[in-house]
């Protein structure tokens, strides 16, 4: 029977890099000196699913080098190893090597045997540095080759205990000839146990009560062992265990022998031992808190990872839907008038249905914020070891849903945000504590729903922005004329700018003066924009607020002669009567109206499309809608207010291109297509 | 309004529609397109105005659910504007390949035939001068009438349509 492997690819590497992920937040939560077995447990038995997975599917260069790492890992769990920051740093190196290695074999592309080498090495000098000052041997450490794929488990020896059966000598096999064999795969030692032995009288020379501890030292694979046995396999009991596994296994099975007892029950036999330390891990699981946060999909996988719960839900909701429908099909095979109560129950019952189904629909693409802020631990305590920070990051709010496209679309700008608070928001130590805060500076990115929006913070208590200083550098850089007069929110704002960098010393990590805006464009893209608080020494905080959906949106319609547009809801301030005594004209020309302290310019819809309208007049006769957009104000000119309603956002670059001042198109109740309105490119239209 | 075309019905035997082409009328002129490209022909119905766009644009429609624009070929031809009536047809066409496909409807006066062409009866385009874009014709047939084979990729390319519009 053959099975075909490819088909499980897929999922292997899913899980790998799940896997890997697992590896780096519990790499990232050891602390050095301690050694807190729960985490240490996790990573292990990341490290050893990928191990037996790679092994498996043929991927042996996964599995050689995933091995070196798990004896690393092994030696940590057993404690005979200290958890230190350098051990630990090598790790974290391994894991990105082991992702570039499985996104290379997944994407067909060579692997950089280059930098597995350096990872290799690096591991290996780990490991003998410290297996030589904990047992003062030099051990050898041999770089394990690919094996077969069933267990490609390679060390430094095996230590074999070897109980035969009393017949072993009647079915013609002479242990004398099979340690020999052993001695010619690597250094043996063997030892007698006499402890079987019956009195001489009770003695047939032709039994054997004898049983041997063996320890045999080198590269020798599994196989080769058990070529041996392979023989005697049902005359007697044995275990034989790597030295890697050996400390935990060892003492039981001695104990065992010690007890001197009918071994038949106790040793269990060799195929099954061999597997034990991987049962023994897979028990343990249930036990072992698993992290909170599913580690993120790679962002390029189409697929989606959805609870069952949601599906589950949104089947039944496709039941309702089909009893309603048979419900009100039935009500119309003979209608009467006396029947419209039932009637109108069953639309309204249509109707919330529907409801229900889009939403539930729309849920299947909320993913949990933690793809994203999964990402930031590993990049903080980066980070900031190479600036010679002490920063701790804290995430609240990590289950906070956000939209599948959200999610792939919000990480870089997130990530520059993380890298600003890190570089320019944190101060060194010294600085901090000179400024009367403890040197551990704290970045805390936080998550949550407020109105329509998730709202994403990256707060720092570091330093906080200087207005001035920013007004200062603004002018400088030609940003800004220097008679402006801006508010301090303003001066935040500036930062944003394009060619604006407050970074004194231009570092690898940030202030090159890209970016800042590149974030606010990013963010605007997709519908949202950014807030920035801030307090001079006390730190920084950036809000993010983002649509929770990139599907559907809540819509005012506007009627203007016989188009009919949708202004996105969120951007509306307020609409009213627009009385041509409320207009003044700048230069005679520019219509712009008084709202309460400031004036705001009047886009005239038709105009700015080339609609015709049916109610004529100058300034009058119309409705204003106050609308916001990229923090500017305006008065859109419209005929008349249709009404409140969500939308389904159908892009108008699927088929067409993008349209200035026109966001997307939606299908309006009537069947027909809406025009949803582009506040921002609207005011860049009006500017032209 | 609507008749859905199902290509494979009407190509019958498929190794051969890469020779079929739907003919429709502009004016007094017939043009073709590739049958394979065609996904369905509608009447005329009213579309939504797609605000500063070129004039051949007529605006966008609610196809199942998707946005189509819709060009006026007569217009985008340069042709004298008539009124619509009841035989216009909006023939909606699958552009592009792969990846890159997108849907976009033509008005034409009507939809005459389903025209079979040997390809060695296929007449590349005359130069016909500058004032003349061939750029948009694959070639031309000889039979009854002339019938000009227009090359759908290339003519609904919006790519192209902005090229147009920054011109103008």
């Amino acid at each position: 029977m053959t099975i075909d492997m490819e088909q499980f690819h897929q999922v292997f590497f899913e899980e790998s890099f799940e896997g890997l992920d697992v590896m780096e937040t519990g790499l990232l939560n050891l602390s050095p000196g301690t050694a807190d077995m729960e985490e240490i447990n996790t990573i292990f038995r990341a490290a050893h699913s990928i191990k037996g997975g790679s092994g498996t599917f043929g991927f042996m260069d996964v599995s050689a080098f995933t091995h070196v790492m798990e004896t690393l890992l092994d030696e940590m769990r057993d404690g005979r190893r200290q958890v230190e920051q350098r051990g630990v740093n090598v790790l974290l190196g391994s894991v990105d090597c082991l992702r570039e290695m499985l996104a290379a074999i997944q994407s067909g592309d060579e692997v950089d045997s280059k930098s597995v080498s350096t990872h290799q090495k690096e591991l290996e000098i780990e490991l003998n540095g410290s297996r030589s000052e904990a047992t003062g041997e030099a051990a050898e450490i041999v770089v394990p080759e690919p094996d077969k794929a069933e267990d490609s488990a390679v060390n430094l020896g095996w230590h074999i205990i070897f109980c035969p059966h009393v017949h072993l000598m009647k079915t013609g096999n002479d242990p004398v000839r099979m340690f020999r064999e052993l001695e010619e795969l690597g250094d043996l030692t063997v030892e007698a146990d006499f402890r079987g032995l019956p009195e001489i009288q009770d003695l047939d020379p032709e039994e054997c009560h004898l049983s041997w501890d063996i320890r045999l030292e080198g590269d020798i694979e599994r196989h080769e062992i058990d070529e041996i046995f392979d023989w005697v396999e049902d005359d007697c009991d044995m275990s034989i265990i790597s030295f890697a596994d050996e400390a935990e296994k060892n003492r039981p099975a001695e104990e065992d022998l010690v007890a001197g007892e009918p071994i038949v029950e106790k040793v269990v036999p060799a195929q099954e031992t061999a597997k034990a330390p991987t049962k023994q891990a897979v028990k343990a699981e249930p036990e072992v808190k698993r992290p909170e946060n599913k580690p993120a999909a790679k962002p390029a996988s189409a697929s989606i990872r959805v609870d069952t719960a949601k599906i589950d839900s949104l089947i039944n909701m496709v039941g309702e839907l089909v009893i309603t429908q048979s419900m009100l099909s039935s009500l119309g095979e003979d209608f009467d008038m006396t029947k419209l109560d039932l009637l109108q129950s069953g639309l309204s019952q249509l109707e919330s249905h529907t409801r229900e189904l889009q939403q539930s629909a729309m849920g299947i693409r909320m993913m949990p914020i933690s793809f994203v802020f999964s990402r930031f631990p590993r990049l903080v305590h980066d980070l900031s070891s190479k600036m010679g920070k002490q920063i701790e990051l804290k995430l609240s709010g990590e289950n906070t849903e956000v939209d599948k496209t959200v999610i792939e679309l919000i990480s870089d700008p997130l990530v520059h945000l993380v890298r600003n608070s890190l570089d320019h928001g944190v101060e060194m130590p010294d600085e901090r504590i000179a400024a009367g805060k403890p040197a551990l500076g704290i970045v805390h990115l936080n998550a949550f729903h407020r109105g329509g929006n998730i709202v994403i913070e990256v707060t720092d208590d570091g330093n906080g922005l200087d207005g001035d200083k920013l007004f200062n550098k603004a002018v400088e850089k030609g940003v800004v004329e220097p008679d402006t007069q801006l508010t301090e929110k303003e001066k935040f704002d500036l930062i944003f700018a394009a060619g604006f960098s407050t970074a004194e010393v231009v570092s690898d990590v940030s202030g090159r003066g890209v970016g800042m805006d590149v974030v606010r464009k990013n963010i605007e893209a997709l519908g949202g924009h950014v807030e920035i608080r801030s307090k001079l020494g006390k730190g920084s905080t950036f809000a993010i607020y983002l649509p929770l959906t990139l599907a559907i949106l809540d819509g005012q319609s506007v009627a203007v002669g016989d188009e009919t547009y949708i202004v996105p809801l969120a951007s509306v301030i307020e609409s009213f009567n627009l009385k041509p005594e409320m207009v003044s004209y700048v230069a005679g020309r520019g219509e712009t109206f008084r709202l309460r302290d400031e004036y705001l310019p009047i886009l005239r819809m038709d105009n700015l499309f080339g609609v015709h309208r049916t109610e004529s007049g100058k300034g009058s006769d119309g409705l204003l809608v106050v609308v916001e957009g990229q923090g500017t104000r305006c008065g859109l000119l419209v005929d008349d207010l249709l009404g409140q309603q969500q939308v389904v956002i159908k892009s108008l670059e699927t088929n067409y291109r993008k349209i200035e001042g026109i966001s997307a198109a939606t299908i309006l109740g009537d069947g027909s297509v809406g025009l949803i309105l582009d506040i921002p490119g609207l005011l860049r239209l009006a500017n032209r | 309004m609507s008749e859905p075309i199902d290509n494979k019905e009407m190509g019958g035997a498929t190794e051969l529609s890469e020779n079929q082409y739907l003919t429709f009328q502009l004016a007094d002129e017939m043009y073709g397109v590739d049958i394979l490209k065609v996904e369905e022909i509608r009447g005329w119905e009213p579309v939504r105005e797609i605000p500063n766009t070129p004039a051949f644009i007529k605006g966008v429609l609610n196809l199942r659910g998707g946005v189509v624009p819709i060009i006026d070929l007569r217009a985008r031809f340069g042709m004298e504007q008539i009124e619509y009536h009841a035989k216009t047809v909006v023939i909606v066409l699958l552009i592009g390949e792969g990846d890159d496909q997108h849907v976009m409807g033509i008005i034409a006066d009507a939809v005459s035939e389903v025209l079979e062409v040997d390809r060695g009866e296929i007449k590349n385009a005359p130069n016909l001068g500058a004032s003349i874009n061939t750029r948009y014709i694959r070639g031309m047939v000889m039979g009854k009438n002339m019938v000009m084979l227009l090359d759908a990729d290339k003519l609904l390319n919006p790519e192209e349509f902005s090229l147009i519009e920054d011109v103008g």
